[in-house]
């Protein structure tokens, strides 16, 4: 599915040489008690590009997500990554941090059990901290935070050890509207800045349009993929995009792949 | 003062010293014999007079409970993490960890005596009776780990030992604690109870042998006088407890967390 661009002033290419850091190729995975979670997905997740998987609940987007962080392993087909063990970061739905430590030594944990030491994490954790938003915050404890901060750390955490691709499964559901739109501009901004590698797991079609390079719609019982839809516009975007005629257009184009997903007997059309 | 610590703590201590009151009253104006119920007076008296034995019993109880509380301390954690890390010995022992739990400690406390000298009874006893909630508490709290942490130190890679030490028992702590203050309490009990089971006398008698001593011989004012040494000791055992545990927990769990109003 392509789109004639009218309203967009530049239309770069996807993503600069846009190259393979990973591709699931016929992978299905099928749990102990019969459930089929996927089949047949293959899927491409490139170098720098910012990859949404949508769809209702129950296909088998956060189990992708569990299959390439390799918390789970692949019932059917494989995994191809360019990169041997590549490094991983994973933000939960919930912040997941230790209560028992602080936001420094949350953040530290990764990186200590790497074997570096608190002194010589130190730099790293602080900058880390600070591209997050919570520099001075080092010495708080969770529960002295808001949900929105927790997150923070969260991902502050999961960016610590720079890893190659950062795995998020709906980070931002259980957080109010106006903290979720915060968020989500400053990981655009976060990810621009790093360039990194994000697969972002998500129930929402507007969030999905606004932050992606790229939108994978998954459909139930079997999970399995049925859409991909471009997004163009260069990353990061403004309050300004929600406005234009591509954003219109890419939300409409994905909530009617979303809802062909959900319709009773839906096979999955071509919808390329 | 404000209503809040009026009602904290001034409103309980005067609620006793009443109660003291009422008590001294009843006693002196239906002119009470100290055999039938001796006043709080005669009762601190009376404490005050024989301290020299009932200080040394004092002591004879609590070094007992304590070394029972801290076998059972260890015991029963360093159990649990054997049953955290193999669930095999799990399975193996808990038929027997359940019996030794329901079986009422007053109903082994004879047959204790007939293996042990009378002194190592009393220990075990107590020990035993400490040891299970320590034990029960620690092992649901290696297990109660957040699901979402575990995957974290999986994805990175974490050794089992590091998985243990960083994660499984800073998430135990709390529970760890709370099996703590049910074992110190019940660690004096079973102190007292194997103690009376015993009856051992002399130099190394407890507070329980000054208890039984006083009613063969009706001297009901010294019965209450280790009474009260009972129940202090029990109170100093539970706030010393609680205290680690505020002291611990404080910075980050909810259970010491006070709350705005």
């Amino acid at each position: 599915m392509t789109f004639a661009n009218p309203d967009w002033k530049e239309t770069p290419a996807a993503s600069p040489s846009p190259s393979r850091l990973a591709r699931l190729e016929g992978v299905g995975k099928t749990f102990a008690n019969g459930t089929v979670a996927l089949t047949g997905v293959n899927l491409e997740v490139r170098r720098g590009e910012f990859l949404s998987l949508l769809g209702p609940s129950g296909c088998g987007k956060s189990t992708i997500l569990r299959l390439l962080s390799g918390l789970t392993k692949v019932t059917a087909g494989w995994i191809n990554w360019a990169e041997k063990d590549p490094e991983l970061g994973f933000v939960f739905q919930e912040p997941t941090l230790m209560p028992w430590a602080n936001v420094f030594d949350n953040v530290w944990l990764p990186l200590r059990l790497k074997g570096l030491s608190r002194a010589a994490a130190r730099p790293q954790i602080e900058e880390v901290l600070a591209k997050v938003g919570l520099a001075g915050f080092s010495k708080a404890y969770p529960r002295e935070l808001s949900g929105g901060m927790k997150m923070r750390v969260s991902i502050a955490r999961a960016l610590a050890t720079r890893p190659a691709i950062l795995l998020m499964d709906e980070p931002f559901a259980a957080l109010d509207e106006i903290t979720r739109t915060k968020l989500n501009d400053d990981l655009v901004a976060l990810k621009c800045e790093l360039d990194a590698t994000v697969v972002f797991v998500t129930h929402s079609v507007y969030e999905s349009v606004y932050l992606s390079d790229r939108i994978v719609v998954m459909a139930p019982r079997p999970g399995r993929i049925v859409a991909e839809i471009l997004v163009t516009a260069p990353l990061p975007r403004d309050e300004d995009y929600r406005l234009c005629a591509e954003y219109a257009e890419r939300c409409r184009a994905t909530s009617a792949a979303l809802h062909e997903a959900m319709a009773p007997g839906a096979n999955g059309s071509a919808h390329k | 003062m404000s209503r809040e610590k009026f009602l904290r703590y001034a409103l309980p201590a005067l609620a006793l010293i009443f109660a003291l009151f009422a008590w001294e009253a009843t006693v002196r104006i239906n002119d009470i014999q100290p055999v039938i119920l001796p006043s709080p007076s005669l009762i601190l008296a009376t404490l005050i007079k024989d301290w020299r034995t009932l200080g040394a019993s004092l002591v004879v109880t609590l070094t007992l409970t304590l070394e029972a509380l801290i076998a059972a301390t260890i015991g029963g954690s360093l159990l649990a993490l054997v049953f955290a890390q193999f669930k095999v010995v799990e399975r193996v022992f808990f038929p027997f960890a359940v019996i030794m739990q329901v079986t009422p400690v007053v109903s082994i406390a004879p047959l204790l005596l007939v293996y042990l000298s009378s002194g190592a009874a009393v220990l075990v006893c107590s020990f035993l009776v400490a040891f299970f909630p320590i034990l029960s508490n620690t092992a649901l709290g290696l297990s109660s780990v957040d699901h979402n942490l575990l995957d974290l130190f999986q994805l990175y890679r974490a050794p089992r030992y590091r998985q243990l030490l960083w994660l499984r028992i800073p998430s135990a702590l709390p529970y760890f604690l709370g099996g703590l203050r049910i074992g110190g309490g019940l660690a004096l009990i079973g102190a007292i109870v194997a103690e009376i089971a015993a009856g051992s006398a002399g130099q190394g008698a407890g507070l329980a042998f000054r208890i039984v001593e006083s009613g063969y011989r009706l001297n009901i004012p010294r019965m209450f006088a280790a009474l009260l040494l009972i129940a202090v000791a029990g109170i100093s055992i539970f706030l010393a407890l609680s205290a680690l545990s505020y002291f611990l927990l404080h910075r980050w769990h909810d259970s010491a967390r006070t709350r705005e109003q």
